[in-house]
C-alpha cells in the first residue's frame, strides 16, 4: 500500500517500478511455492470442484496470482489527494509478476525434480506433485504453462479494476456462488434430501459440479447480483451498527430468525451435519463461557478447557456404571452436582490468579489447564479417572424411558441448542447488569476500578465461577454424547481454538461469537471433529493461523464485534464522527458555546 | 470529632520518603485545600488515604474508624471518593456507565437478580439511571443528552475532569478528595469549576480535601490551608495565613544561601 501512496503523489509515467514486480511477483510466488511444498496441491487434486477442470487443489494453487493482479490495480483513495489514474503499466506490471512468479514456482519444481535429495526436506514434492504442476505435459514445455497461466491470472486480476463496480461486484457474487455450492456439495445433497432434482442436476454422479451447472449457477448468481443491487435489504449490515437503538432492533429480529431456524434444522439435516450442529454448539458454549471471562471481564484465561474437563468427569463418573463412585445417577440428576463443581474448579483456579494480571494471570492459566488436564491422566488417579483410559460407558440423557446419546444425534442436537440458548440469556442479561458493568470497568482499568468501589477480587471469581459453570454446560453434554472421556479430548489447542472463536467472532458480543463457532467449528472444523471442509483435515491449524493474522490485520475487533470493542479498536475514527448525529448534522455545539 | 484524622502517617518508597510523619484533621463540612511545590507528597498523600498503597506507619481515622491499610474499595465503601491528577475514566464506556459504575459500592443486586429480572432488580437499576442523570445534571447541560451515550474518550479535557468529579459523586461519599480538578481548564472553566467546588458542599453537603496549584482557586474556595513540603506540613492555617508564612515562601522560591545559614544557625543555637 505504501506503493501505491507513493505513486498517488507523484504523477506517473507509466515506467516500470522494478522493486513493486520484484516485491507483488516474488510474493505471489512465494504463496504459490508454499501451496505445492506442504502438499495442499496434491491433497486437494483429489477434491474436483467443477469436473473435469478445475480441483480446489488448483483452485488455492492459481488464486495467488489473480489476487497479487487484483492487489496490483487497488488504489487507495484519500479524500483530498488525487488518486493516480490506472494506466497499461499496471497491466503489464501485472502480467511480469505473474510470469515471474510462475517461474519461481516452476523452478522450485524443477530443483526438487533434478536433486531427488531435495526431497529429504521437501517430502511432499514428489513426481506427482511436478505432473500437476506441469499440468501432466512433461519436464520441459510443461514449465512454461505455469508461469503462462500466471501472467494471464495477473492480468485478469488486474483487469477487475476498469469493470464498473456494479459488475465486479456481480461476478465475485457468481464466482463465489460457483465455488461454494462446489465446496458444500454434501450440505446441499444432504438440505435437499427431499428435493433431489436440484442436486442431482447441480453435480456430476462421481462429485462435482458439472461444467453446464457451474455456468447455469454462474450466471443466475451473478445475474441476480448484478440487477438486485442497490436495492436496500435489511441485512446484517445493522447488527454492527453504532446505533444502539437500531441494533437492538435488528438483534431481536435476528434471534428471533434464529430461534425458528434452530427448532426447524435439525429435522432437515442428516445425521452428518447434525452432529456438526452439535459440535458447534459445544463449543459454542464454552465460547460464550469464555467470552464472559476475556470479553466482558478481560482476564485472559488460557487454560478454559479444564472447565471444560470437570465438567465431562464429574458427569462421568457419576453416571456411567464403570465409575470408581459407588452411586449411579442419572444425567438430569447428576447435572446439578456438575454444575457445583464447576463452580468450585473455578474459585479453586481463580482464587491463587486473583493478583496477577495481563500475561502473568495468561501463563498461570495455561499452566493450570495443563495440571488439570495430566491429574486426570495420571496413574496416581487412575482408580478414579481410569488414567488414559478415560471413563467408558456413559449413558446418554434420559427422556421418557429413551436415553438420547450420540447416536441419537438429531434428537440429541437439541439439549445441545437448549443450553446454548440458556447461555446466551445469561450472557445477554449480565452484560448489562451491574455486574456486568463492574466486569467492562474492570476490563478498562482494574486499579480504577477497585477505586471507585468495586471488590475487584469478588468480580473477576464471579467472572471465573459463571465461565466454569457455563463450560460445565459443555462438559456435561459432551459426555453424554460421546459416551467415553478420557485426558486426550482437553488438550490445551482446544482452549486456544475456543479463545480464536472469540476473537474472530467478535469478544464481547453474543452473536458474533455465534458467528465465529458457525465459521470456525461449522465450517473448519474443531480441533478433533471434522467441519464442513473435512478435507481440510490436516490444514486445518494453518488455516485457523492465516485466518488469526488476517483477522488481525485487517479486522481486529471480529467479524461481529460488540459496540463497545468496535469504538475501543477504531477510537480515531470514532472521534471524527462524534460530533455528527445520524443525519450527519453537527450537535452539541451550541452547548459548548 | 474530626470527620478525618490522621495522625503521623509515614509512607517511603524505596527509601524516599514520601511522606513523613503528617498530622492532618479534617472537620465535617470543611473544604481544606492541599498545597505544596512539586514532589512535595500531596499525591501520595491522597493515594494513601484511598487506600491505593497501605501506609508504613500512622492511623487514618475516618468517622471513628482506622482506615489505614484496607484495600481502596473498601475506602470508597467507607464513604470517601477521589479524583486523580491525570484524569481516569474508563475511556471506552459511555458517559452514563461511568457514573453508574460509580454507584456499584452502593447497590446490591447481583447475577441472580439479573438473570432473572426480578422486579427489585429492574427498580434498582431504573433507580441507577434516574441516579446517575441527576448527578450529571450537576454539571449544567455539558454532559447531559446526548452526550449520555457517548464513551468517556469522546469528551473535551474540561469534560473529562467534570465527569471524573461524577463518578466520584456517584459512590455517596461523604469525604470528596480532588487532585488538581483544575489542572488544563482554561480561565473561564476553572472559575465555573471553583463555584461548583463550592456547591459540592453547600448544595450536596460532602467535605472537600483538594489537591490545587491555583492559587485563584485556592484562595476563594477554601477553609484551611495545608502546606506540604518534603513529606512534611510545613505551614496551616486559612489561605492569608499561609499567603504570607515564611517557610511557605521559602518552600516555593527557595531563600538566598546567607539567610538559609543563619536560620541552621539560630536552630543550632
Amino acid at each position: 500500500m505504501t506503493a501505491a501512496t507513493v505513486d498517488a503523489a507523484a504523477p506517473r509515467t507509466a515506467r516500470f517500478d522494478v522493486r513493486r514486480l520484484l516485491r507483488y511477483g516474488g510474493l505471489a510466488g512465494l504463496a504459490m511455492v508454499f501451496v505445492a511444498a506442504t502438499g495442499m496441491l496434491e491433497t486437494f487434486n483429489n477434491r474436483l470442484l467443477i469436473r473435469p477442470i478445475l480441483s480446489m487443489g488448483y483452485l488455492i494453487l492459481l488464486s495467488a496470482p489473480f489476487v497479487m493482479g487484483y492487489l496490483v490495480g487497488k488504489r487507495t483513495e484519500i479524500e483530498g489527494v488525487e488518486t493516480a489514474p490506472r494506466t497499461s503499466a499496471d497491466v503489464v506490471l501485472a502480467i511480469v509478476a505473474g510470469l515471474i512468479a510462475g517461474l519461481i514456482t516452476a523452478l522450485f519444481a524443477a530443483l526438487v525434480d533434478t536433486f531427488p535429495g531435495l526431497r529429504g526436506t521437501f517430502p511432499r514434492m514428489g513426481p506427482q506433485m511436478v505432473s500437476l504442476l506441469t499440468f501432466d505435459r512433461g519436464v520441459g514445455i510443461g514449465f512454461l504453462i505455469l508461469p503462462a497461466v500466471a501472467a494471464v491470472l495477473g492480468a485478469l486480476g488486474v483487469a477487475m479494476h476498469w469493470l464498473s463496480d456494479r459488475l465486479r461486484k456481480a461476478l465475485g457474487v457468481g464466482a463465489l456462488t460457483v465455488v461454494s455450492t462446489a465446496i458444500f456439495e454434501s450440505v446441499v445433497k444432504d438440505v435437499f434430501d427431499w428435493f433431489s432434482t436440484l442436486p442431482r442436476f447441480l453435480y456430476h454422479t462421481a462429485g462435482g459440479l458439472s461444467v453446464v451447472s457451474a455456468i447455469v449457477l454462474f450466471v443466475v448468481a451473478a445475474g441476480a447480483s448484478f440487477f438486485l443491487q442497490g436495492r436496500k435489504v435489511p441485512g446484517l449490515g445493522s447488527l454492527t451498527s453504532a446505533d444502539t437503538g437500531e441494533r437492538r432492533r435488528s438483534s431481536l429480529i435476528a434471534a428471533a430468525v434464529v430461534l425458528v431456524l434452530t427448532i426447524v434444522l435439525p429435522q432437515l439435516l442428516g445425521g452428518v451435519l447434525n452432529e456438526l450442529l452439535t459440535n458447534v454448539g459445544l463449543f459454542l458454549l464454552m465460547g460464550l463461557g469464555l467470552n464472559i471471562v476475556v470479553g466482558y471481564a478481560g482476564l485472559l484465561d488460557l487454560g478454559y478447557v479444564a472447565f471444560f474437563a470437570v465438567g465431562a468427569y464429574t458427569m462421568a463418573l457419576l453416571t456411567s456404571p464403570l465409575s470408581a463412585v459407588p452411586f449411579q445417577l442419572n444425567w438430569w440428576q447428576a447435572f446439578p452436582i456438575v454444575l457445583l463443581m464447576a463452580a468450585l474448579a473455578g474459585v479453586f483456579v481463580g482464587t491463587p490468579v486473583i493478583r496477577m494480571r495481563g500475561d502473568y494471570l495468561a501463563i498461570v492459566t495455561l499452566g493450570f489447564g495443563e495440571i488439570v488436564r495430566y491429574l486426570f491422566l495420571s496413574d496416581w488417579l487412575s482408580p478414579f479417572f481410569g488414567g488414559a483410559q478415560g471413563v467408558r460407558r456413559i449413558p446418554g440423557i434420559p427422556v421418557g424411558s429413551n436415553e438420547i446419546g450420540g447416536s441419537d444425534i438429531t434428537q440429541f442436537v437439541y439439549f445441545t441448542l437448549f443450553f446454548v440458548a440458556i447461555a446466551a440469556y445469561i450472557s445477554w442479561r449480565l452484560q448489562d447488569s451491574r455486574i456486568g458493568r463492574a466486569w467492562a470497568a474492570m476490563r478498562e482499568d482494574e486499579d480504577i476500578a477497585e477505586a471507585v468501589g468495586i471488590d475487584t477480587v469478588k468480580a473477576k471469581l464471579l467472572a471465573f465461577v459463571t465461565g466454569a459453570v457455563l463450560a460445565s454446560f459443555a462438559g456435561a453434554l459432551f459426555a453424554a454424547k460421546v459416551g467415553t472421556v478420557f485426558a486426550h479430548s482437553f488438550e490445551i489447542i482446544v482452549s486456544i481454538i475456543i479463545l480464536v472463536v472469540v476473537i474472530v467472532g467478535g469478544m464481547g458480543n453474543i452473536a458474533g461469537v455465534a458467528v465465529g463457532a458457525l465459521v470456525l467449528i461449522g465450517v473448519l472444523g474443531g480441533p478433533n471433529q471434522p467441519g464442513l471442509l473435512q478435507e481440510f483435515g490436516e490444514y486445518k491449524l494453518l488455516v485457523y493461523g492465516a485466518l488469526l493474522i488476517f483477522m488481525m490485520l485487517q479486522k481486529p475487533e471480529g467479524l461481529l464485534p460488540s459496540a463497545r470493542r468496535a469504538r475501543e479498536l477504531h477510537q480515531e475514527e470514532y472521534l471524527q464522527d462524534a460530533w455528527l448525529d445520524k443525519e450527519g448534522r453537527f450537535v452539541g455545539q451550541e452547548q459548548e458555546a | 470529632m474530626p470527620l478525618l484524622e490522621i495522625r503521623n502517617l509515614k509512607k517511603s518508597f524505596g527509601g524516599v520518603m514520601a511522606i513523613g510523619g503528617v498530622d492532618l484533621a479534617v472537620e465535617k463540612g470543611e473544604i481544606v485545600s492541599i498545597i505544596g511545590p512539586n514532589g512535595a507528597g500531596k499525591t501520595s498523600l491522597f493515594n494513601v488515604i484511598s487506600g491505593i498503597f497501605p501506609p508504613d506507619e500512622g492511623e487514618i481515622i475516618f468517622n471513628g474508624v482506622n482506615i489505614a491499610g484496607h484495600s481502596p474499595s473498601e475506602i470508597t465503601k467507607a464513604g470517601i471518593a477521589r479524583t486523580f491528577q491525570n484524569v481516569r475514566l474508563f475511556p471506552n464506556l459511555t458517559v452514563l456507565e461511568n457514573v453508574k459504575v460509580g454507584q456499584h459500592c452502593r447497590t446490591r443486586r447481583g447475577i441472580w437478580s439479573a438473570i432473572f429480572q426480578t422486579k427489585g432488580y429492574r427498580e434498582e437499576e431504573r433507580l441507577i439511571e434516574e441516579k446517575a442523570k441527576e448527578i450529571l445534571s450537576f454539571f449544567g447541560t455539558r454532559l447531559v443528552g446526548y452526550r449520555f451515550e457517548q464513551p468517556a474518550f469522546v469528551l473535551s479535557y474540561a469534560n473529562r475532569r467534570r465527569l471524573e468529579i461524577a463518578r466520584a459523586m456517584a459512590t455517596e461519599p461523604t469525604l470528596l478528595l480532588l487532585d488538581e480538578p483544575t489542572a488544563g481548564m482554561n480561565p473561564r472553566e476553572t472559575a465555573e469549576l471553583t463555584e461548583l467546588i463550592g456547591k459540592l458542599r453547600s448544595d450536596k453537603g460532602f467535605t472537600v480535601v483538594m489537591i490545587e496549584h491555583d492559587m485563584r482557586v485556592v484562595g476563594e474556595v477554601s477553609d484551611r490551608v495545608v502546606v506540604l513540603d518534603h513529606g512534611v506540613k510545613i505551614a496551616e492555617g486559612t489561605y492569608q495565613e499561609v499567603s504570607t508564612n515564611e517557610n511557605v515562601i521559602e518552600a516555593y522560591l527557595g531563600r538566598p544561601t546567607e539567610l538559609r545559614k543563619t536560620t541552621t544557625e539560630e536552630q543550632k543555637a
